[in-house]
């Protein structure tokens, strides 16, 4: 499976991710090049394979739904790029 | 101070022959100088290192210290540390002071070893070679123009070059094994969920394990043993209990089965690595080991398949970087969509923007079959070969990387061919299962590493079979001439 600039530029736009116009041929190819590596997935005869999610396929703990985090605002909002009154500041998303 | 191991390091300070606060000292001073050569650490936390080894004296004094107490150690830069700036090596993270302390650090904080700095890494663990990090390569200390390995290069440069005697690292296709080998120490990846991942930043959360990595066998039983347990902040880890792996290191090896399989024998094997690998293995016969070739039949899907779980795990772990709560924001964002993709398009260097693309490739609607799907069946096939090659043997063994250290620059513009470094340790990631690394000589002057690879939960068994062909020879004691 070979990706041209279009679809690069489709890919980064689902994964939010700001690309360089003038870099986007050179992901195009990078990324033609892995996928070709991962086609050779495709000799495998994985018909009746249960797919493995998880290597000890354990399912995952649940526990009470009980609160056990303290209140840290303040502690995690230091780090925050943008913040007022207890909130975190983004651009206005509704005109 | 610096040529002894954590273990000899641990019965001086017991004796007291020197108490931590020198021991620190004398660390602080060998990165200080050292360290403008090798690029393996991001920060140096020497005003904490001298404080917490004085903590340790006294713990010392109060008769309540533990093997590790005062033991110096690094941390890879990917474990958060309270108070102290984690980067995962990425310009995501270059500012951002973690808010917590990760659990392998809080335990390690327990026994009272005493954290140097933060270690250099491939950026957000993605790479072979230390060459994406956000704060440039790290040099391999057995010849400058070479590199450590990666992700976790800066560890293994660190103790490779005596600045500490221990390190964490992670492995999530064999970040902590590779670098290992092309630096000549010992490291070990756990079995997936021994060590907690709770404030290990994540990259591919099936495949993430954080491990000890130190100059012997003897040693990473012993951080392994301080790092391991269940905690249930980590959905995932394991609820069992941690044996001493120190008491199970002097047993002889007799009886034991070492599976050599053939597919790690072949093409693409450098032939001066495979002849020092062969004579670690003619080492094992001698030291009453029995040797079997064995058959990993489905060994090269490895690579096709971690490169679609991998990306598509980093994907979606890395959605969380936003550009809001915390991280890298960009200037003047016009709305949240351009504040979202600038941020991360600024944040993220080349080799983790390729792992996104990839991933979110892989994931959209319409591919899942083919891609993701059809990449965990592969995952069971290759789980499958190595559960019926445990029914035969007690370890595989083979080399942990087909070269040795490779130039700086000579693969990093070529994604596929960096890729192809992690051949041999990839599948025991997909698999889940422990598997060490340890020094077993030279080709063209560079350390070549073995791997030992065990079933599940088995690192005992790895750190017994890794410490006997430590007690018989001495290349895991050989220290590069520069840095002696």
């Amino acid at each position: 499976m070979s990706l041209g600039p279009a679809e690069v530029a489709k890919i980064a736009h689902l994964a939010r991710l700001a690309i360089r116009d003038e870099d986007v041929p050179a992901y195009a190819r990078n990324l033609s090049a892995i996928l070709e590596l991962v086609a050779q997935m495709n000799a495998a005869d994985t018909a009746g394979v249960a797919p493995m999610a998880h290597p000890l396929d354990m399912t995952q703990r649940l526990r009470p739904d009980a609160v056990t985090e303290p209140d840290q605002r303040e502690h995690f909002q230091a780090i925050a790029p943008q913040v007022e009154a207890g909130l975190y500041l983004v651009p206005k998303v509704i005109e | 101070m610096h040529e002894k191991t954590i273990a000899q390091l641990s019965a001086g300070l017991a004796a007291g022959e020197f108490s931590s606060e020198e021991l620190t000292r004398a660390f602080l001073e060998r990165v200080e100088r050292f360290n403008p050569q090798l690029n393996a650490f991001i920060t140096v936390t020497a005003e904490a290192a001298l404080a917490r080894a004085r903590a340790a004296d006294q713990r010392r004094h109060r008769g309540e210290a533990g093997p590790l107490t005062g033991v110096p150690i690094v941390h890879k830069d990917i474990f958060c540390t309270e108070g102290v700036r984690t980067s995962c090596g990425s310009r995501m993270l270059d500012r951002f002071v973690a808010p917590y302390d990760a659990t392998v650090v809080e335990k390690l904080n327990t026994a009272g070893a005493v954290m140097l700095g933060k270690t250099n890494m491939d950026e957000f663990a993605m790479g072979s070679s230390n060459e994406t990090s956000l704060y440039g390569p790290v040099h391999n200390p057995w010849d400058l123009a070479m590199v450590p390995g990666g992700s976790s290069g800066g560890s293994a440069a660190a103790v490779a070059a005596r600045l500490a005697p221990g390190a964490t690292g992670t492995d999530t296709g064999g970040s902590i094994r590779q670098p290992a080998a092309l630096c000549g120490i010992t490291g070990l990846k756990p079995t997936y969920g021994r060590v907690s991942r709770w404030g290990m930043i994540a990259y591919a959360s099936s495949l993430d394990q954080g491990g000890p990595m130190a100059r012997s066998a003897e040693d990473c039983a012993l951080l392994l043993g301080a790092m391991a347990g269940f905690d249930p902040r980590d959905s995932t880890s394991a609820d069992r209990p941690v044996p001493d792996y120190t008491a199970l290191l002097d047993r002889p090896l007799d009886g034991l089965k070492i599976g050599l399989p053939k597919e790690y024998f072949g093409e693409g094997l450098d032939g001066a690595v495979a002849q020092v690998v062969e004579e670690a293995i003619a080492e094992y016969r001698k030291l009453g080991a029995e040797t079997v070739e064995i058959s990993l039949p489905n060994s090269r899907l490895a690579i096709p398949a971690y490169y679609v779980i991998a990306p598509a795990e980093c994907s979606s772990n890395l959605a969380r970087f936003d550009g809001v709560r915390y991280g890298h924001r960009c200037e003047n964002p016009k709305d949240l969509l351009d504040l979202y993709t600038r941020s991360r398009g600024e944040g993220f260097g080349p080799e983790v923007t390729r792992r996104i693309l990839v991933g979110t490739f892989a994931l959209s609607a319409g591919y899942y079959d083919a891609y993701y799907l059809k990449a965990q069946q592969i995952r069971r096939l290759i789980s499958d070969d190595f559960q019926r090659a445990f029914q035969q043997v007690d370890v595989i063994a083979g080399p942990t990387s087909p070269t040795v250290a490779f130039r700086l620059g000579e693969k990093v513009d070529d994604p596929i061919t960096m890729y192809l470094s992690d051949i041999y340790t990839i599948a025991v990631n997909l698999a889940g299962l422990p598997g060490l690394s340890l020094p077993v000589g030279f080709a063209a002057r560079l350390p070549v590493g073995l791997q030992l690879i065990g079933d599940y939960f088995a690192e005992d068994r790895l750190l017994h079979t890794a410490h006997r062909y430590q007690q018989a020879t001495d290349w895991h004691l050989r220290a590069p001439a520069a840095f002696a």
